[in-house]
């Protein structure tokens, strides 16, 4: 029998660099945002002077909370190689539901999982309209986008405020170690949370690899005996429920619900995921890039803010960031074509 | 090289029928797989060979017939079916996640897992273990994209070990691999042979068919040809079985061909070291007026890769082109489309017609092409052309506003051919138009190709079938392995000499990759 | 061909019948029309009316989706526009001056058309997915339509902007003449040309197109360039309408309106097939639906609900597997095709 060595010596030959990149390819992406993010901060801080302080720092994290799960759940579906346009919408109708439940006096501990549960409904939906009817993932998340913008408005027209003390808690509790230093609240240390957790079922799960496999070849995945429709209804679950959380933090952190809340954040989330690394085309991206990218995003928004420049300015940017890395991932992907 | 001639049959298909509307696929086909023996699926294209392997793979329910498995009978419902019955599949476009990693690759779905989740690294020393098994010994933490067509199609055969499979199918594994590289995945499939696994091996390469066969099985249009120990079938003969004889009278169309061409001034078209890496060695080709020149030779020889260069439809990356002692630089369909050469495609379906346009849009649409879309085709002139051409090439239905997608194969090749005629061209390169249509519309076409040719039309015209392209073309070049191997005068040589000449036995070529 | 025109607008001619009629039995005056001066009033005339930017935008869109592609930045563009013409009139000394009134509507436009441009060049040259490369405008554009009017709603005073959504020719809005001349100049273009065949054949097999010689790349381009110009026009429409340039509020959520509209129509998403006459007929039907919802008294707010369910029923009419499956059932057949062989 002969023996097969050849791309064992290469890596050898080239050295720890091409072994690298031989096995981690997929992490460049997210490194380049990592850059990107850093390039940030030290622009923003030799433009500003005060920009690098824990407080804005610490922020981040705070207002961003709700755009951290959503784009976990984001992540799950593009890498299946889907996309999910009703997280906007999903987390604003949650919000309200739940808004208008804790209002009628229901106890935090079922209006919570109620959330959830909504949440995961819709991506179920989602997930059901795709896998069984063909649906394109755009056409069946807008239709769900539909619903549940509606739906949020039959709930009220009007925003309703949220009294309840162990939810406005997530929001108003700061961890911190000393006045003026770096804090947390609930919010942040659930949306890490969510990114960890996400980050371990992707590596350390069938599932999870279920999940690049779909994204990489579903055909392959399938004559491979994976359970692809299974995993792809799970993805836009995850999704769902992402959503759903989502709206419990958001609700926290405005202290009410309003049923336009999380217009336009679906584009956000996605223009977040993208930035982090994750190619569209699925297989291939990792929530910590998401994370990167939504705190790239935060960012933007942040130093726009600072420069006391309108805010129209943090989507032309997050949209020009967007062209950029999906032009250099069309190069990437046609490359990678040629070879 | 066969080693068990009465080894223990594994799998069993018995009067296996499929059909697809309208079609019927396979038609009571019986396969034997027994253990240690190498089986060789051989047959052209739309012979069944496909259809047969999904049937095993479970891609596809049997319409008619049975499967039986060590004795026991068995329904597929799906491709786990087949896997958890003990048939593994490595297809030709290996079926694998490049974006993933060799070992997780090998391992999905198996992965090893312990209390934490999947354990990484005891999951990729047992993807080591399976690779070494085979002899391979690759880092399995690079990615898979990292790697050739040839060690994914070694990764993908140590994923069809992981599950202990008893059969393994390889679906034209080699037919992107170069010399050394077929002779390491031999060296695998002869190592598994010899453990006693049974291996249904499909491939266009006759040479590989005799290096590595124990035995084959002949399909031709569906049915069972028959099945032969190697040694029992020289190529010749295999060569006939799989391509039959059809013994129709068209004697007008031969005295046609056997016609004296004027080649003393410059050809249609002449192609010097003409090819691109990895797809064709350079070639060269000239066509005159008036002249039909065949192109023989099995599929995957090369024969379509190189009508291809020639028409722009892909790129050629060495040789020169000249269309009437002018040197031209064809690099898309429209550089040859503005020089007067058509080209119908042999996948009619997916490259020639537009299924949901009408019989007439489709005729229209070269015309209309070329002119852009500006000018458009009057009404009135587009019922007289289409009019003309469906009553010159005998389209049925003769309705011009009939969707092509519904018309049969031989109709939509009639409709493909009027698109391309009505442009006027000076060079029509048909590649297979002959394929999968029926007796009378192969005679109308070929007819209509022969009284083409002798009002001045340039022709090339492919075919499996032998005997078409002796009636029909002047000079045959033939190829093999993505080579020309030479050129014959065709009124000189029978369907015998021609089988001769494609079957012969010659070491066999470099790979293209090398030689590019 | 009678037979499958008939065919294919039957599901939209029906549910536009079926509405109509539902309206007429639900509240009679609908279909009645008054003449208040040398004007008509009614429900219809607001329907003809309102109608005129989403008709606009889904001929657009129409094209595009024919050649497998989708444009999401129209409302973006939409908001773009009708800052662009504002901000110009706004500046402008002579606001009432008809010249000036032309010309910022044609500056208007072609911006229009060049961002249209852009998403064309994004997916034809580039080779960006269309929902990617339309996501990148829809993103930015309003931000940039929030810049051109400095964070502001314009707002403006001048008559013949005015004349443009709220003027009446002939008893008629003017507005409902616009979308009758954009429907008539595409399906002259489309069909008197040779465009809409070559357009549909790019859509249904983009490598037979090629081989037979096809510019598909010039009419990809061409497809997403006429979007923009017809979403730069229904901004102007649009803004006319409130006189104001309200960049968050113009257009928003059009594009889903009008791909509605184009799949109410009989073109299927995966591109191909298409007529202006199903256009149409989807824009009249969504239009009908929303002044129904309306009427209803169910807050406007909650419209998308309605659309959301409106959605989910034609996609699974057009659903493959939903009618193998009715199919199936019909035959008792049962390939495993579907799960692999795709």
């Amino acid at each position: 029998m002969t023996s097969v060595q050849a791309p064992l010596e290469k890596a050898d030959a080239f050295g720890p660099l091409k072994r690298f990149v031989s096995r981690r390819a997929s992490w460049i992406p997210v490194f380049a945002a990592l850059a990107l993010l850093i390039l940030i901060f030290i622009a923003g801080q030799a433009y500003f002077g005060n920009f690098l302080t824990p407080r804005v720092i610490s922020a981040l994290l705070l207002d961003n909370a709700y755009l951290f799960i959503l784009a976990v759940g984001m992540t799950f579906v593009i890498l299946t190689g889907g996309i999910d346009l009703s997280v906007g919408a999903v987390m604003a109708f949650t919000g309200m539901f739940g808004a208008s439940l804790l209002r009628d006096g229901v106890p935090s501990g079922i209006v919570v999982p109620v959330m959830l549960l909504l949440g995961a409904a819709f991506g179920l939906a989602i997930g059901v309209l795709v896998q069984y009817f063909d649906v394109q993932p755009f056409i069946a998340s807008l239709a769900a986008m539909f619903a549940a913008r509606g739906l949020a408005f039959m709930v009220s027209l009007d925003s309703i405020k949220v009294e309840t003390p162990e939810i406005l808690w997530l929001q108003s509790t700061r961890i911190q170690g000393a006045p003026g230093s770096f804090y947390i609240t609930p919010t942040g240390i659930i949306a890490l949370l969510v990114v960890l957790v996400a980050a371990l079922v992707l590596a350390y799960t069938r599932f999870g690899r279920t999940i690049y496999a779909i994204g990489g070849n579903e055909q392959s995945a399938r004559l491979m005996g994976l359970p692809v429709v299974r995993s792809k209804l799970l993805a836009y679950v995850v999704s769902g429920v992402c959503a759903g959380l989502a709206g419990v933090v958001f609700t926290a952190y405005t202290g009410a619900s309003y049923p336009l809340n999380g217009m336009g954040t679906e584009l956000d989330t996605i223009a977040a995921v993208v930035i982090g690394g994750t190619l569209l085309l699925g297989g291939s991206g990792f929530v910590v890039g998401s994370m990167i990218g939504v705190f790239v995003y935060g960012t933007i928004k942040t130093a726009i803010s600072f420069m006391g420049a309108d805010q129209s300015w943090t989507r032309i940017s997050v949209g020009l960031l967007l062209l950029l890395f999906v032009v250099v991932q069309r190069i990437i992907v046609a490359r990678s074509d040629r070879r | 090289m066969s080693t068990a001639k009465e080894a223990r049959a594994i799998v069993e298909m018995r009067g296996i029928t499929i059909e697809f509307p309208g079609v019927k696929a396979l038609d009571g086909v019986d396969l034997t797989l027994r253990g240690g023996e190498v089986h060789t699926l051989m047959g052209e294209n739309g012979a069944g060979k496909s259809t047969l392997i999904k049937a095993l793979t479970g891609v596809y329910a049997i319409d008619g017939g049975s499967i039986i498995v060590e004795g026991t009978p068995r329904e597929f419902r799906g491709t786990a079916d087949a896997q958890l019955a003990g048939i593994s599949t490595v297809y030709q476009e290996v079926n694998l996640c490049t974006n993933l990693s060799v070992g997780e690759n090998v391992m999905l779905g198996h992965e090893v897992r312990g209390p934490l989740g999947i354990n990484w690294a005891a999951t990729h020393r047992e993807a080591a273990r399976h690779l070494e098994n085979l002899g391979v010994r690759l880092d399995t933490r690079s990615m898979l994209s990292a790697h050739s067509i040839a060690v994914q199609q070694l990764v993908a055969i140590s994923r069809a070990m992981v599950t202990d499979s008893r059969v393994l199918v390889l679906d034209e594994p080699t037919s992107s691999l170069d010399r050394g590289e077929v002779d390491q995945l031999f060296g695998v499939i002869r190592g598994l042979r010899d453990r006693g696994v049974a291996i249904l091996f499909v491939t266009h390469f006759l040479d590989q068919v005799y290096e590595i066969s124990d035995r084959l099985t002949v399909l031709r249009n569906g049915t069972l040809v028959g099945e032969y120990p190697v040694e029992d079938l020289p190529r010749g003969q295999l060569i006939s079985k799989m391509i039959g004889r059809e013994l129709d009278e068209l004697d007008a169309i031969s005295q046609s061909a056997a016609r004296a061409i004027d080649r003393t001034s410059d050809p249609v078209i002449r192609a010097t070291g003409v090819g691109r890496r990895g797809v064709l060695h350079p070639a060269d080709v000239e066509v005159y007026d008036g002249e039909v020149v065949g192109l023989a030779g099995l599929l995957g020889s090369g024969r379509t890769e190189l009508v291809r260069l020639l028409y722009g439809a892909d790129r050629a990356d060495a040789g020169r082109v000249e269309v009437r002692g002018r040197t031209a630089r064809i690099t898309n369909p429209r550089h040859a489309i503005d020089r007067r050469i058509a080209f119908s495609s042999e996948d009619r379906r997916a490259e020639g017609l537009v299924g949901d346009l009408t019989v007439a849009e489709n005729i229209v649409l070269g015309i209309q092409a070329k002119r852009g879309a500006l000018r458009k085709v009057r009404k009135s002139e587009q019922d007289t052309i289409v009019e003309e051409y469906i009553q010159a090439l005998g389209v049925r239905p003769a309705n011009p506003n009939a969707l092509v997608r519904n018309l049969s194969g031989g109709n939509q090749q009639k409709v493909l051919l009027a698109r391309w005629l009505a442009t006027a061209p000076q060079l029509i390169i048909l590649d297979e138009p002959t394929r999968g249509i029926d007796v009378g519309a192969k005679a109308d076409i070929q007819r209509k190709v022969a009284e083409l040719s002798e009002q001045g039309l340039a022709v090339v015209f492919i075919s499996s079938e032998l005997e078409e392209v002796i009636r029909i073309a002047q000079r045959i070049v033939v190829m093999r392995d993505r080579r020309k191997i030479g050129e014959l005068t065709s009124h000189d040589i029978g369907v015998d000499d021609l089988v001769a000449f494609i079957a012969d036995e010659q070491p066999q070529p470099d790979s293209p990759e090398s030689a590019a | 061909m009678k037979k499958i025109l008939t065919h294919r607008l039957m599901l939209p001619i029906a549910a536009l019948v079926a509405l109509i009629v539902i309206n007429t039995i639900a509240r009679p005056s609908f279909v009645s029309v008054t003449v208040k001066g040398d004007q008509l009033y009614g429900p219809l005339i607001d329907i003809l009316r309102n109608s005129a930017p989403l008709m606009l935008v889904s001929l657009g869109m129409m094209i595009v989706i024919s050649t497998r592609g989708i444009d999401l930045s129209v409302g973006a563009i939409m908001a773009v526009s009708g800052a662009v013409a504002l901000t110009i009139i706004d500046g402008s000394p002579t606001p009432n001056d008809l010249g000036t009134v032309l010309g910022a509507i044609g500056i208007a436009v072609l911006i229009g058309m060049l961002l249209g441009a852009w998403n064309g060049f994004l997916v034809a040259v580039v080779g960006v997915q269309p929902i990617i490369a339309t996501l990148v405008l829809m993103l930015a554009g309003r931000g940039v339509a929030l810049l051109i009017t400095g964070g502001f709603i314009t707002t403006i005073n001048s008559a013949p902007y005015k004349f443009m959504a709220q003027g009446y020719v002939i008893g008629l809005p003017f507005a409902f003449f616009v979308s009758v001349a954009a429907v008539a100049l595409v399906a002259l273009i489309e069909r008197r040309t040779a465009l809409g065949v070559l357009t549909e054949a790019v859509g249904i097999n983009p490598e037979a197109s090629r081989l037979a010689g096809v510019r598909s790349r010039g009419i990809i381009w061409g497809a997403y360039a006429a979007s923009g110009v017809l979403a730069g026009f229904a901004g102007i429409l649009y803004s006319s309408n409130t006189m104001a340039a309200d960049s968050n509020a113009a257009g928003l959520y059009i594009e889903l309106y009008a791909i509605l509209a184009v799949v109410l129509g009989g073109t299927s998403l995966m591109g191909g097939k298409f007529t202006v006459a199903g256009t149409v007929i989807g824009v009249f039907t969504i239009e009908t639906l929303r002044s129904t919802i309306l009427f209803l008294g169910v807050p406007s707010a909650v419209a998308p609900l309605f659309l959301a369910v409106a959605v989910v029923i034609v996609v699974l009419i057009q659903s493959p597997r939903l009618r193998s499956l009715v199919t199936r059932t019909a035959q008792g057949a049962r390939p495993n095709t579907s799960e692999v062989a795709r």
